[in-house]
């Protein structure tokens, strides 16, 4: 059975079939039945043990709209809280004939260990600060239906990087479908092995701005931050936030993401996350066809499309 | 849908033995045309000048089929019709027998299918499977008044119970020959072509 752990793992071909068949599932959004029967019959189970908003109703819906019958699973009130570690869960869920497990989890690498236990398909849901492969998909998707491509793109993500798995599998995934990829952040948020990545580095913002045609902004992650990465949150602003006067740098038709949650005022100035040029919104709904093109392209036939 | 793309090497000289040969040709483009003529005046007089018509392609071939049986109502009638294409991979039995496909483009037109006599139009009838698949699929997309089936060729062996309303050309074919129709706007030229079956496994009953 093949998993997607890694934006890495896919390549070119496979990565343009996600997009193009979430293109088409997009359309099953708009309708009065929005319902397909292709996965009746399979269940996805959610295992997380992170919190989420975002990710996880967008894949119970995602796997809802394609018929499979969901079982969600969050650490609080589980097993989990009672000491029941992953593999033990993991078996238990596997014994429940689990097609896909799609799991969260905040030790980097967890779906990897997870991918070896059960026989169903693993999605990586967010690992730590390793990955989070279907975000970079539903990023690309969005960059794709807003510039019409994604080839060539000038891409600056800007923020905690050394914390983000967003970042990550972006920089892998663009690499792979041709765009160009800049991490911007201040030195103490850059990981050390960035050099190994195939994109360029910059600490500074407003340099990099009017040659980018998307700005990716980050969370900065308080909760995985134990040391002090930036002397105060107002000088991280001034000089890695966007707002008005940063958003006017950009070119005209470039546009602003942000994989959520955001911090207003820290990252991103309100009026730029509010404004027509941010696809914040337009990124959660997005998520939901890449989803279900994911699991259709892994869980739909004998055997997956996509994926290691 | 049963249409592949088939090696060039047809034999031209009609001989009758099939199996085992190069595929040869049954239909050629004027024939296919006439056959869409007719079709579309079948229509035209089924439906009492097609009014509330909607044709609907299935894809990959049906969906120029659609197109051209649209464009000839036209002609005759002066009055455009519309069309559309109707996916039906999701829809299909047979999913779990392969690896997940690529999905084709489903556009209804803006009027919808509510209340509407859908055509829909295939290049092969054969099993009859595709065209369950498409009833399901248009459940879940309105309630058309009625819905009719055009296909280019049938060639037989149903296995559900299901019929066409409208053909271009009955072609008796044994389960070991494939059938593959060929378009212009796809292939480059247009033919119906009968040959070997390639083995292809799990979709023995496809179409």
């Amino acid at each position: 059975m093949r998993h997607l752990l890694s934006a890495g793992d896919l390549d070119r071909d496979e990565a343009t079939l996600v997009l193009d068949t979430a293109a088409e599932l997009a359309r099953v959004g708009d309708r009065s039945v929005k319902k397909l029967p292709t996965l009746r019959g399979r269940t996805v189970v959610n295992l997380f043990y992170e919190d989420s908003t975002r990710t996880r109703t967008s894949f119970e819906v995602a796997a809802k709209r394609l018929s499979a019958d969901v079982v969600n699973f969050s650490a609080k009130g589980s097993s989990v809280s009672k000491g029941e570690s992953l593999k033990d869960t993991a078996l238990t869920l596997q014994a429940m004939g689990a097609d896909g497990v799609v799991i969260r989890h905040g030790a980097s690498g967890a779906p990897h260990r997870l991918a070896e236990w059960v026989d169903g398909a693993v999605l990586n849901a967010g690992d730590g600060t390793h990955e989070h492969p279907t975000q970079a998909l539903l990023d690309a998707y969005t960059m794709r239906e807003r510039r019409g491509r994604v080839e060539g793109l000038r891409v600056a993500v800007v923020g905690d990087v050394l914390h983000s798995r967003v970042a990550r599998s972006n920089v892998l995934l663009l690499h792979t479908l041709g765009a160009e990829t800049t991490l911007v952040a201040p030195p103490t948020l850059m990981p050390q092995s960035v050099h190994t990545w195939p994109c360029a580095v910059s600490y500074d913002l407003d340099e990099v701005l009017p040659k980018t045609d998307v700005v990716m902004m980050l969370r900065v992650q308080a909760e995985r931050m134990h040391a002090a990465f930036f002397p105060t949150a107002r000088e991280y602003s001034r000089r890695y936030g966007l707002d008005r006067e940063r958003l006017a740098r950009l070119p005209d038709d470039a546009i602003v993401m942000h994989p959520g949650p955001m911090v207003r005022g820290m990252e991103i100035s309100a009026d730029v996350a509010d404004s027509p040029r941010s696809t914040i919104t337009e990124q959660v709904t997005n998520g939901v066809s890449v989803r279900m093109a994911v699991l259709y392209l892994l869980l739909g036939g004998s055997a997956p499309a996509i994926g290691s | 849908m049963c249409a592949r793309k088939r090696a060039e090497g047809e034999t031209a000289d009609g001989a009758p033995q099939r199996a085992e040969t190069a595929p040869r040709a049954v239909l050629d483009g004027p024939e296919i045309n006439r056959a869409l003529t007719r079709i579309a005046h079948e229509v035209l007089e089924r439906t009492k000048g097609g009014h509330d018509v909607t044709l609907l392609g299935i894809p990959t071939r049906g969906v120029p089929l659609a197109r051209r049986l649209a464009d000839r109502i036209e002609r005759v009638e002066d009055r455009s019709v519309p069309w559309g294409s109707l996916d039906i991979t999701m829809y299909r039995d047979d999913l779990r027998l392969a690896p997940a496909r690529a999905l084709g483009r489903t556009d209804i037109p803006p009027e919808g299918i509510d209340g509407r006599t859908v055509v829909l139009v295939d290049d092969v009838l054969y099993s009859g499977r595709s065209v369950r698949a498409a009833l399901d699929a248009l459940n879940d997309l309105g309630r058309p008044r009625a819905v009719q089936l055009a296909v280019l060729v049938d060639r037989g062996h149903r296995r559900l119970p299901i019929r066409a309303d409208y053909v271009g050309k009955n072609l008796p074919t044994s389960l070991r020959e494939n059938v593959a129709v060929l378009l212009d706007e796809l292939d480059g030229r247009d033919a119906v072509l009968i040959g070997p079956a390639k083995p292809r496994p799990g979709q023995e009953d496809d179409a």
